[in-house]
């Protein structure tokens, strides 16, 4: 899960990586508010989940507390790059005079965690890492020792910092892998890190994403999280792993990679059949009981947009038999809202008794097809019908 | 001979007694697995009859593999408690550690990881999130079902566990040597690249299936080393060409992120390796066929 950026924020804060004050808003009266709490100047930032938002006109600076009312009454509501405004962050101002780059990551392709650090800071770090790499410090940290002060000095060597905020940078680090850590962060980014004109470094944006996987060890039920599509939202509480996507032909299938699979496969049988695509991802996993299959048919068949449905299934612990029994049943449930053309493909376990049930059931919407390629052919031809 | 599981391995199951642990220990013994043992620390000196074999528990591994012999480890137990697991499994110097267990959080994998870097990598990680690893005929630690396929000379490695069976049912007249789901991760232990050069060394395995998908670079790698060190035909399947740019695709680790890790990189690196790259699963496994005639 991605963080916004006053999540990270207040995240930083209770870690003890300094920040600057700040407070959110969601409607102008609460800027002005925020803002007169504060004092003084203030930054009015649009709260979105997308890069680019400072030219886009997302970030503003506010003389007074009216001043920060007519900026935030401006961004909020505002579209960037397709993400409406729901909040603001108003914080205090800052008066800069040098940025830099810090961020603790997850080095997948070496499997260990990385610093990466810079003092050339503030602009795209991305432009930095291609035009000037040597900019750019790269120190693996390995996932058992974590980050020591001589670790975090290291660091701060590695990158050059300069000797007058050396300190402040290495207990920031210090800080920002407690947060890395005990939040089970898979990238925790500060940039800027600034150094303010009295000598002070401070975090004044950050990115954060969390672990899925760890949730159940942390109270993250109260956080704000983005707003789902409204399918994927019935699915996530019908705990199914479901993925929206632009496209005709419906998909269920079982495990993630036959799934990925399955989706391609329609791509390419689509080329031939009125471009139709893929409409979404939807993995029911080893089970595929009735009653999942019956859910997840349910937010297919409600996906406006899906024309035909393509219900794909190896049978390894799961058995074709029940696999199709699933399938029936689900149309029994769903009776009338079932209205859209069904391919099916079964294979593996049990797969000559699973065909003989829906061959015995001969249900008006369900063609059953021996191969996942023929399959996709067929499903892409109905939903281009 | 086969890779990394043979008739030889003795089996133990961590979290044996819990309910997914026991299914799938009857599913490996009536496979033809020699299951040896479990362990659970609260079920220590008990005995569990599974399908007429009297299987005894263990506190811990160390003590499993000293009374049993056991060389290999099935870790079945809930993500809260799978780091603890396969460091005890690390510390116990055990061959081959097969972790099934999915939902493991990142910071946890990554630091049993490193830790048995740290301790030399003397245990041989498979996983996490995986199907684990079957060597038709021989002997099967996972949840890979036991009879797809029989033994045979296609060696295949992959990230996704249906889809390695799914490989296998195709090409199930052929057989294999040693089927191994690595797991979609983000980290893992054993990696395409320690299978591939395994079945490079392997004499039974005369061609090798490698399965990729979306995210990482570890497809990438593995091109690269196949062109500096593979004799042996590959065959390469990747999926996920039309996942979208940061999506989860169901796996932890199957998701774009910007340009790296898409599909079609993976599927150019193959290519300019001199791998064929099958379009579809069908299509991946009739150029194995067309390999195997040819040898």
């Amino acid at each position: 899960m991605d963080l916004f950026e006053y999540q990270a924020r207040d995240i930083f804060e209770k870690h003890g990586v300094p920040v600057l004050a700040a407070a959110i808003a969601t409607t102008a009266d609460e800027a002005e508010k925020a803002a007169t709490a504060i004092g003084g100047k203030v930054v009015v930032k649009a709260q979105v989940k997308v890069g680019g938002r400072g030219k886009a006109g997302g970030v503003k600076l506010a003389e007074n507390p009216q001043d920060a009312r007519e900026k935030a009454a401006a961004i909020l509501g505002m579209d960037i790059k397709g993400h409406t405004v729901r909040t603001v962050m108003i914080a205090a101002a800052a008066p800069i005079e040098a940025e830099y780059y810090l961020s603790i990551l997850l080095d997948r392709s070496n499997r260990t965690f990385l610093v990466m650090a810079s003092v050339s800071g503030g602009m795209d770090i991305e432009e930095v890492a291609h035009t000037a790499p040597e900019k750019l410090a790269k120190i693996p940290v390995s996932a058992v020792d974590g980050i020591s002060l001589a670790k975090a000095q290291e660091i701060v060597k590695a990158a050059a910092f300069p000797a007058d905020v050396a300190d402040q940078v290495a207990q920031v680090l210090l800080k920002l892998w407690e947060v890395f850590q005990s939040e089970d962060a898979t990238l925790v980014e500060v940039n800027p890190l600034v150094k303010t004109k009295d000598g002070k470094v401070i975090a004044l944006d950050g990115k954060v994403t969390l672990d899925d996987n760890a949730e159940f060890r942390h109270e993250r039920e109260s956080m704000e999280r983005d707003a789902l599509d409204p399918l994927e939202a019935k699915a996530k509480a019908m705990d199914l792993n479901y993925v929206k996507l632009d496209g005709e032909v419906g998909i269920i299938g079982n495990g993630a990679g036959l799934v990925m699979s399955t989706l391609d496969v329609v791509a390419y049988a689509g080329e031939k059949h009125g471009k139709v695509r893929p409409a979404n991802f939807l993995d029911i996993g080893g089970g595929a009981s009735a009653e999942v299959m019956a859910a997840g048919l349910d937010v297919i068949l409600n996906d406006p947009q899906v024309k035909s449905v393509f219900v794909n299934v190896f049978g390894g612990i799961t058995a074709c038999d029940a696999v199709a029994n699933g399938i029936v049943g689900a149309l029994k449930t769903l009776g009338d809202k079932a209205t859209k053309p069904l391919v099916v493909r079964l294979d593996g376990n049990n797969v000559l008794e699973g065909r003989r049930i829906l061959a015995d059931a001969a249900h008006p919407l369900v063609t059953v097809v021996e191969t996942m390629d023929e399959a996709a052919d067929k499903a892409a031809e109905f939903a281009n019908r | 001979m086969a890779i990394f599981l043979n008739e030889n391995s003795r089996i133990i199951v961590q979290g044996m007694t819990g309910s997914e642990g026991m299914k799938h220990t009857r599913r490996m013994l009536l496979g033809g697995s020699n299951i040896v043992g479990g362990v659970n620390p609260r079920k220590a000196g008990e005995t569990v009859d599974v399908e007429g074999k009297q299987l005894p528990v263990f506190g811990t591994v160390a003590d499993a593999m000293k009374e049993t012999g056991a060389n290999v480890t099935v870790i079945f137990v809930p993500p809260a408690f799978a780091k603890a697991a396969m460091i005890e499994a690390i510390d116990a110097e055990i061959e081959l550690a097969v972790a099934i267990t999915e939902g493991i959080p990142i910071h946890d994998s990554a630091e049993a990881w490193a830790y048995n870097v740290n301790k030399g990598q003397k245990t041989r990680l498979i996983g996490p999130n995986c199907p684990g690893i079957i060597s038709p005929g021989k002997s099967n630690a996972g949840i890979t079902p036991s009879d797809i396929t029989g033994p045979g000379p296609i060696g295949l490695v992959s990230k996704s566990g249906t889809l390695t069976y799914q490989m296998m049912f195709e090409l199930r007249d052929i057989g294999m040597s040693t089927a191994i789901g690595i797991g979609g991760d983000p980290v893992i232990g054993t990696t395409h690249i320690d299978a591939l050069a395994a079945f490079q060394a392997d004499p039974e395995t005369k061609a090798i299936v490698l399965i990729g998908e979306i995210g990482g670079d570890s497809e990438e790698k593995a091109a690269a080393y196949i062109k500096a060190n593979v004799t042996k035909p590959v065959v390469a399947y990747v999926a996920g060409f039309t996942a979208p740019e940061g999506k989860t695709m169901g796996h932890a680790g199957a998701i774009v992120s910007g340009s790296a890790g898409t599909a079609q990189a993976k599927k150019e690196a193959f290519e300019a390796a001199g791998v064929k790259v099958g379009k579809t699963p069908s299509e991946t496994a009739a150029l194995m066929r067309e390999v195997i005639k040819s040898l």
